[in-house]
């Protein structure tokens, strides 16, 4: 193996974003007069999990499993209540507002959301060229139109649609414009929040492979939050389940959607119906009982033992811990 | 080729928006007659307060004791004053104090109220409590009295007045431009800003006040009128615009009460001229408001 060889390979494997013990909790307010904090939603309950450069890991969960303020928490949009968020190597949570917007340029968002991610008053062109020329990446106006036109062209759009207003485009298109957005200071880490989960299924694929073809062209790292199975399983590398604010597995694709480990990683893919019906109608499906508890007072011990099939009494007090039981698969659960 | 679609876009959406103009001041009228009809008024007075040259009879500052407290003829429409100045006149040259002191004021309150409600949306937090508890401290004054402390602690003059107007204006509209501000700062376009790496103030003025506008809008028109009663009270109390200057306030003062019954045109015009202002404000703003904002529609 050539030098170029190992150090590509270590590079690969080191990671771009590492989280560690990250917590947050929301303040519940009650009280007429006296505004007094009467809980905490624990949305993020000691979560760590690393990013390697140049993969996409997947993020998924039922709604409200915390896992969209997971992104937004390393994005720094969330103060994290407790936990560091290390980008390359630097804590994030410890920063300066002036410090850190100067990190951000290297660290983009891609929201759910193409209709209110976009700011209605202005141009397609203002939206992309306005982070370019805040930055001072560019500080001549007609360099800076060529390079709104480049990014609209990457992204697959007219380069005319630079003097359209957002109403004027469709959801894909516009969560076009938002991919470019992102891609205007030249991110290095991209979180996609659930990026096509408000688009046609045959939109949704363009954009993954949109997202895929970017990827491989500018060696980007993506954060890809979704709750759809199966677009995590087609994008994803590797991926975290989280459930109730608590990762409870990490695991590589193929081994999380051929062997999952954790009781409740096994009953989120049995939810997955099987287009034949002749195996659909004979196949075992675990299905969990009761609903999913409060955040604000989540049960003790394992969060997932008053649903899981497989809970002993001791679920119910030590709290699982994170463990390697296969190499690179990890697992919250103490009775695997 | 190319070009030609280019052009023939360009020319197309230049002819939409004229258009759209029209169309938008056409479907106004149908949908919501009384609205225009105060429309109406507001630009006949424009007209008059720009033109006021060129349409009034007299000069408004001319005294003439041979045609003192003359009752409405074919030569004064509106009859003289106990100078003998041409009532009309003032009236006329009256409109442009009360549109300047009513435009300024309220455009300036309405603006540094958005501005103060939109950051202190924006911040959050203790900031915008300590705001909040200051605008709800200047919001415990009723109009008037705020507005004469400003003119006891400056002193009189237009500027002074358009002061004076402007203070009470502002936690008026911070208050409603906040409630806005606080659901558009949940937007994840202001997000995507803070991502960006964009300043405070860039996303304050550049993301969040722009998409402001229909309240500011409204408070602004709802404003207008109010400021123009406010200026005529002012200047009705001697806390004005001072003499000479032709303000409808200034006229029912002094000489007007005085021959309030040997000769009522000296107060009863001017006094029309302010209701009717007020009231094509008050007009124009409550249709604005309905149109622009759904929620607040009674049907």
């Amino acid at each position: 193996m050539s030098r170029t060889q190992n150090s590509k390979l270590k590079t690969q494997n080191s990671a771009i974003v590492e989280v560690r013990g990250l917590k947050k909790y929301f303040p519940v307010f009650s009280g007429l007069f006296t505004q007094r904090v009467v809980g905490w939603v624990k949305a993020v309950d000691d979560v760590s999990f690393s990013i390697r450069r140049g993969e996409t890991l997947g993020l998924v969960g039922e709604s409200g499993c915390g896992k969209t303020t997971t992104g937004r928490c390393i994005l720094q949009l969330e103060r994290v209540t407790e936990g560091e968020i290390l980008f390359e190597g630097q804590d994030l949570t410890r920063l300066g507002d002036a410090e850190l917007r100067l990190l951000r340029r290297h660290m983009q968002i891609v929201f759910q959301d193409p209709y209110s991610s976009l700011n209605p008053r202005m141009t397609i062109g203002q939206i992309i060229g306005e982070p370019i020329w805040v930055h001072r990446l560019l500080r001549d106006r007609g360099e800076c139109r060529d390079r709104v036109e480049e990014l609209l062209t990457l992204v697959g759009l007219n380069p005319l649609m630079a003097q359209r207003y957002p109403h004027e485009l469709s959801g894909g298109q516009r969560q076009r414009v938002g991919i470019a957005r992102a891609l205007a200071l030249e991110a290095r880490f991209v979180v996609c929040d659930e990026p096509v989960s408000a688009l046609d299924v045959s939109i949704q694929a363009q954009i993954i492979n949109l997202l895929e073809e970017l990827q491989g062209r500018f060696s980007l790292t993506y954060l890809f939050i979704a709750h759809d199975l199966s677009v995590v399983r087609h994008i994803s590398d590797r991926i975290v389940v989280m459930y109730l604010g608590r990762v409870a597995e990490i695991a590589d694709r193929v081994e999380l959607y051929e062997s999952p480990l954790h009781p409740y990683t096994q009953a989120l893919l049995s939810a997955v119906p099987v287009p034949d019906p002749a195996v659909e109608a004979q196949r075992e499906r675990v299905v969990l009982k009761g609903e999913v508890p409060s955040p604000m007072n989540p049960p003790s011990g394992c969060v997932f033992h008053p649903r899981c099939p497989i809970a002993v009494e001791e679920c119910g007090q030590i709290v699982p811990q994170l463990r390697e039981i296969r190499p690179d698969h990890w697992v919250a659960c103490s009775r695997v | 080729m190319a070009r030609e679609t280019a052009i023939a876009t360009k020319s197309f959406s230049g002819f939409s928006f004229l258009k759209g103009w029209a169309g938008v001041a056409l479907h106004f009228t149908r949908r919501r007659p009384l609205g225009a009809a105060g429309a109406l008024i507001i630009v006949i007075m424009l007209l008059a307060a720009t033109l006021a040259r060129l349409i009034s009879p007299y000069d408004p500052l001319t005294t003439d004791y041979a045609a003192m407290l003359q009752a409405p003829s074919a030569a004064h429409w509106f009859g003289t004053d106990s100078f003998g100045r041409d009532v009309l006149s003032r009236i006329i040259y009256g409109a442009r104090t009360a549109l300047w002191v009513g435009f300024s004021s309220s455009f300036v309150g309405a603006t540094l109220g958005a501005i103060i409600g939109v950051a202190s949306a924006y911040f959050g937090g203790k900031v915008d409590l300590i705001v909040q508890r200051f605008m709800d401290l200047l919001l415990s004054f009723p109009l008037i009295v705020l507005a004469l402390v400003v003119v006891a602690v400056l002193g009189t003059g237009t500027v002074n007045v358009i002061l004076a107007i402007m203070v009470p204006m502002v936690p008026r509209c911070a208050l409603v431009v906040r409630s806005s501000g606080l659901s558009l700062r949940q937007t994840p376009f202001i997000d995507a800003a803070r991502a960006l790496g964009f300043g405070h103030a860039r996303i304050i003025f550049r993301h969040m006040l722009p998409n402001v506008m229909a309240p500011f809008l409204i408070m602004l028109t709802a404003f207008l009128g109010q400021a123009i009663l406010l200026e005529a009270s002012l200047s009705f109390l001697g806390l004005g615009v001072a003499e000479p200057t032709p303000a409808w306030g200034l006229m029912l003062k002094g000489a007007a009460v005085e021959f309030a019954e040997t000769a009522p045109w000296m107060a009863v015009y001017p006094g029309l001229a302010i209701s009717l202002s007020v009231f094509a404000f008050n007009l124009f703003g409550d249709s604005l408001r309905d149109a622009l904002d759904p929620k607040l529609r009674v049907s």
